[in-house]
């Protein structure tokens, strides 16, 4: 039945976008430029037209009319994203150094959206302790409480998103989330990196069996899917802390961490190889500088800039790697709120949508703001990769 | 041709090499449980004897070279070991050892591993065309509008975690308008429709994370392209921009796409995991994560190598493709 309706409205869209361009061809335009335009249209545009058209007027549909919970829900979501980078970006262009504005200019508004969303997430997990109202693992008589706070369907007023099975405030919990998943996602970055970096650029620096010992063994670490192998090690790990909840954890993060530096070792080599070879490294030879001081003060910060696009790849893949495998329930442990483990537990809430939509967003909301932070940390790396590369096209 | 053949021995015996390392590798990380499996099956309040026994049974008392060479001589035969979950060890107490009405890893791994190519296969059939489609059109209209959208979209779709998509997607296609089922229960003797459509919502999660790359790339490829002189040429001799593309660029640009194709295939037989466990698809990711859960070694163990063996496999072919598609690598300088 889907399948029939899907099938017509592909047929009459492309029917549509032929009768555009045939209309428009036909209809002598007030306009010289809109005549040519129509004549040199080809059969594509046109359907790309008819299907933009078709794509506001099912949203304004389904938005206005059948008024569909969850997708007014994501369209506002939409709009207002869209409108805070605008304004972000206003305000960037306004306010500010002389650098600072100009960075703005040339901004796209994906970009200032981005920059946006990172602040504000950067707030929440420094601040989390002042501004969630209770304590993570504060534990209330009330469980299962409903989102929304309305006593007559099951809410409670103190819990603006309702409790979880075990009586902890939910709003608490996912602001918390901020500082635990984000923090050691973080950590685990920056400790990926230094592993990384250190090594890379000392295969770069003294190259021979080195090099050769350290680019084998990236080899072999890098031949395993990465999630598989954490899942391996995790599994190893978990034996050897026991019922240690926090070694369990310390243990996740040098996993990823040495799991992912082969990716960082793969770029600061390649990057460092082509700077190792500079006039002004010989120098530096030459004078007679420590190894220390050729890895740290000349070839880094000519490599600053790969590796500054790299980390905010970097740390997404690692956000993205520590939240599946709390999601699997073998990451962050519990008494730590984190959003992995609380899209687990929430799952089933999904099941409510048709009858109490604000608790199948419950899952939602924690899985979103994994996505939302994601999402605005590659909007930012695509911006300033296309804006080191893309003037070339 | 016979270079060209050369080539591709090379990497074939390199690929090996790499497959047995990675065995190697895996079969370490294991050793490094603390105490051993016969500790681990039996929990704390096991008797000295007890523990004995099955370490016989299982060859653990052997040297961990042996035991190494054991393990890696019964997987070339196809016996995986037996499983921890479903020995019960409970008999064990004894000397005596039957293993003969226990289901092996390898028949545990069997059908699951069906499963899961299935899933993969279904995804990579939406998706590859699909992106190679969308690839083409936006580097046909790149800078417009469409363009700019789809990029939005494929990098929100790529840097979301599976599990949200997966949600999403169950909230609308199945708990909102129930038109596929949210739980993928899979099983023998299911017709291929039935089948098909229990696999439709956890393919349909694939197919938005995988199409998202492969688009990507499709458009990179065939715009670095676009510039050059050749391209020109053709414009000028009056060709429409649509058969522009698909003559002139998508010929030339076919190697990294082959390229990016085979890596995401890899990735879809890998990133499964996720997906699987979302929508309770019995595959071999779900079993891997349950298998982890409760420690059940040969298991993992297994799995583990299964799915390191498919990523080698397909970056092995990606390489041959590449080099096929492209005359230049036949000759390296």
């Amino acid at each position: 039945m889907i399948l029939v309706y899907l099938i017509i409205s592909i047929v009459g869209i492309f029917a549509l976008g032929w009768l555009f361009r045939w209309t428009g061809q036909k209809i002598s335009w007030p306009k010289e430029e809109w005549n040519i335009y129509f004549r040199d249209m080809s059969y594509l545009v046109g359907v790309g037209f008819i299907f933009g058209v078709a794509l506001i007027l099912f949203t304004l549909y389904v938005y206005f009319i059948l008024q569909i919970k969850f997708f007014v829900w994501g369209v506002q979501l939409l709009v207002i994203c869209g409108v805070s980078g605008y304004i972000f970006r206003f305000l960037g262009r306004r306010i500010g150094t002389e650098g600072s504005r100009k960075l703005f200019r040339s901004m796209p508004v994906t970009a200032a959206f981005g920059i946006l969303t990172v602040i504000l997430y950067a707030l929440l997990a420094v601040f989390a302790d002042f501004i969630a109202p209770y304590e993570q693992d504060e534990i209330f008589e009330v469980i299962n409480a409903l989102p929304g706070g309305n006593p007559d369907l099951g809410g409670d007023p103190r819990f603006l998103l309702g409790t979880d099975q075990l009586g902890r405030d939910l709003l608490t919990r996912l602001i918390y989330g901020a500082q635990n998943t984000v923090g050691i996602a973080f950590a685990t970055t920056v400790f990926s990196f230094l592993i990384g970096i250190t090594g890379g650029f000392l295969a770069a620096t003294l190259g021979g069996w080195v090099d050769q010992v350290l680019s084998r063994a990236v080899d072999a670490l890098m031949a395993i899917p990465q999630l598989i192998f954490a899942l391996l090690l995790m599994t190893i790990a978990t034996a050897w802390a026991g019922s240690n909840k926090v070694m369990i954890m310390v243990y996740m993060v040098l996993i990823i961490a040495v799991l992912d530096s082969t990716r960082v070792y793969r770029l600061s080599r390649a990057v460092g190889l082509n700077i190792v070879v500079m006039d002004f490294i010989e120098a530096a030879k030459v004078r007679g500088e420590t190894l220390r001081y050729l890895l740290f003060r000349e070839i880094l910060p000519n490599a600053m800039a790969p590796l500054l696009a790299e980390f905010g790849l970097r740390f997404c893949f690692v956000f993205l790697t520590i939240s599946a495998l709390s999601f699997l329930g073998i990451g962050i442990q519990p008494p730590l709120a984190d959003w992995g483990t609380m899209v687990r537990d929430l799952a089933q809430f999904i099941n409510f949508a048709a009858f109490s939509p604000l608790t199948a967003t419950l899952p939602l909301l924690a899985a979103g703001a994994i996505a939302l932070l994601t999402v605005a940390v590659n909007f930012i790396v695509d911006w300033v990769l296309h804006k080191s590369s893309g003037l070339k096209s | 041709m016979s270079s060209i053949f050369g080539i591709i021995l090379r990497r074939i015996v390199l690929g090996v090499l790499t497959l047995f390392v990675v065995s190697l590798l895996i079969f370490a990380s294991v050793n490094m449980l603390p105490g051993d499996f016969a500790q681990a099956i039996l929990g704390q309040g096991a008797t000295p004897e007890a523990v004995e026994s099955i370490r016989e049974d299982l060859g653990l008392n052997k040297h961990p070279v042996q035991r190494y060479l054991d393990w890696l001589g019964g997987i070339i035969q196809g016996d995986f070991g037996v499983s921890f979950a479903q020995a019960n060890f409970a008999e064990y107490g004894g000397t005596s050892v039957e293993l003969g009405g226990i289901a092996s890893v390898a028949d545990q791994l069997a059908p699951r591993f069906k499963n899961t190519m299935f899933l993969a296969g279904v995804s990579a059939a939406i998706s590859v065309p699909l992106s190679v489609m969308l690839g083409i059109l936006a580097a046909l209209y790149s800078n417009s509008v469409f363009d700019r959208a789809i990029n939005i979209s494929t990098l929100s779709s790529i840097s979301s975690p599976e599990f949200f998509l997966a949600y999403i997607l169950i909230l609308f296609l199945a708990v909102l308008n129930p038109i596929f089922p949210s739980l993928s229960n899979v099983y023998e003797g299911m017709t291929f429709w039935e089948k098909l459509d229990r696999t439709m919502l956890p393919a349909l999660t694939l197919t938005l994370i995988v199409t998202a790359h492969m688009m990507r790339m499709t458009r990179a490829a065939i715009i670095n392209l676009m510039a050059s002189p050749y391209i020109e040429m053709a414009r000028l001799k009056g060709t429409a921009p649509l058969m522009i593309i698909i003559r002139h660029a998508l010929p030339n640009s076919l190697a990294p796409i082959i390229n990016v194709i085979a890596l995401n295939l890899a990735y879809l037989i890998t990133g499964v995991v996720v997906v699987e466990v979302v929508f309770v698809y019995p595959g071999i990711g779900q079993l891997f994560v349950d298998s982890v859960k409760v420690r059940d070694i040969p298991i993992v163990q297994a799995c583990c190598l299964i799915f390191a063996a498919s990523y080698i496999l397909l970056n092995l072919l990606a390489d041959i493709m590449t080099i096929l598609s492209n005359p230049r690598l036949r000759h390296p300088k």
